[in-house]
């Protein structure tokens, strides 16, 4: 299993039946592939959905049906759409029970970098400003490590997203919780031990009572 | 309202005018009074736009053609050229997050000053803003936005102007349609009166200035 198969199956298992949920593009958007239906989840897309569905077969394709990223995208029976204020309302207004993100950076006490890296990649925080600020939820679903650098650091140097923590890390090594707002690692991933986990990660990493191992 | 032609509305709007443009990467744009704008060359144009799509499509035709200078939108990411402009200089891009940018132009058409949010707070966003508390919570005051023309895609309108949308194409059209001196409006479908339920307008005919009836789609 790859790193990013691990990551999303993990990160499934966090989604409860009826979980209204926003999927980040990246590592997020693969979430959705290991959500039994019969969870009864709804995801939003941003653009103004819920309910969205797998991608259409080749030929099915609606332009005016898409995800917000302009790629098409299907509806469930039983979506909804709306307007860009009200798809913001329900983000903003706590209507979202979890949120999925990718990150480039979180630091110890939860915050997350994940729109800009200054002088290199400034295309825009879309909506990832208002679903940190806003959902109930907010995990972050990214690789442990970068280039051999951990992306779990003691203070992030990149532009924050917001100033509110967020709720969970899930990465291909650990989970990472901020009870008393200090990263905390809870889970390992099969065949990964403490250790293991520590000597990769920049933070001071908090040991659970009981880590356990990731089931996936 | 009043029925007009493509070239005839794009013909109103002067060089250096502030324009919102409905659509989502390129969805719900009116794309073909973008082609006209492009074909009229309206130059030094201000755009409010959620994004600046891609090269070839929707707001990014005005980019390939070098006819914007400022802009205000939320992610260019996906946008090569618009990206290029920005870091050249060429184009003052203001990036604001999604739910901000919906609801000052939603501010703007409704007649309030701004708005209070906590998106931004303790951010780069937050900079030479307001911060206000309201019951112990921290709030950036963000003010209103407006420009002198919208330019909106429907998926129904009738000869009144009353219009509906399909699908993930409403996005901004909406709140656009509020937000602007001048509203000029594209339709896939031009319907008679009466073929879209009162229930089911989303935007009242008496908002809109101008429809676009020499083309549909």
């Amino acid at each position: 299993m790859d790193a990013q198969e691990i990551i999303a199956r993990r990160v499934a298992r966090e989604l409860k039946p009826g979980n209204l949920v926003n999927l980040g593009i990246g590592i997020p958007t693969l979430v959705a592939n290991y959500v039994s239906p019969d969870l009864k989840v709804f995801f939003q897309s941003e653009n103004g959905l819920i309910g969205t569905g797998p991608i259409p077969e080749q030929g099915l394709e609606h332009p005016l049906l898409t995800d917000a990223g302009g790629r098409p995208i299907s509806a469930l029976p039983g979506a909804s759409t709306f307007d860009s204020a009200m798809s913001f309302g329900l983000i903003r207004g706590g209507h979202v029970d979890v949120t999925v993100l990718g990150g480039l950076q979180v630091d110890a006490r939860g915050h997350l970098a994940n729109w800009m890296i200054p002088g290199k990649m400034v295309p825009g925080m879309g909506g990832a400003m208002d679903l940190v600020s806003g959902a109930k939820r907010v995990i972050v679903a990214m690789q442990h490590a970068a280039k051999g650098k951990s992306k779990i650091v003691k203070q992030c140097n990149l532009p924050l997203t917001s100033d509110r923590p967020v709720s969970l890390v899930v990465t291909d090594l650990a989970v990472i919780g901020f009870p008393d707002g200090r990263a905390t690692l809870i889970e390992t991933a099969p065949g990964v031990s403490v250790g293991e986990v520590m000597a990769v990660t920049d933070a001071e990493l908090l040991i659970g009572d009981h880590v356990l191992e990731m089931k996936i | 309202m009043k029925a007009v032609s493509v070239e005839e509305a794009v013909a109103m709007i002067p060089t250096g005018a502030s324009i919102m443009v409905g659509g989502f990467m390129g969805v719900g744009t009116p794309e073909r009074l973008l082609d006209e704008v492009v074909r009229q060359r309206k130059q030094n144009l201000t755009i409010i736009s959620n994004d600046a799509a891609t090269p070839g499509k929707g707001v990014g035709k005005l980019f390939d053609a070098t006819l914007v200078s400022r802009l205000t939108a939320t992610h260019i990411g996906l946008n090569p050229k618009a990206q290029q402009q920005m870091l050249t200089n060429q184009v003052a891009v203001d990036l604001i997050p999604q739910g901000t940018f919906a609801e000052r132009i939603r501010a703007g058409g409704c007649g309030l000053g701004g708005v209070l949010t906590p998106t931004g707070v303790g951010t780069l966003v937050a900079e030479g803003k307001r911060q206000i508390e309201v019951d112990g919570k921290p709030y950036l005051l963000e003010t209103a936005l407006r420009a002198q023309f919208a330019l909106v895609h429907a998926f129904l309108a009738d000869y009144l102007g009353n219009l509906s949308y399909a699908l993930t194409s409403r996005n901004f059209n909406p709140v656009m349609a509020m937000a602007a001196d001048t509203v000029i409006v594209t339709a896939e479908h031009i319907v008679p009166v009466g073929v879209i339920a009162p229930d089911h307008v989303m935007t009242p005919a008496p908002l809109v200035d101008y429809l676009i009836t020499n083309q549909n789609g």
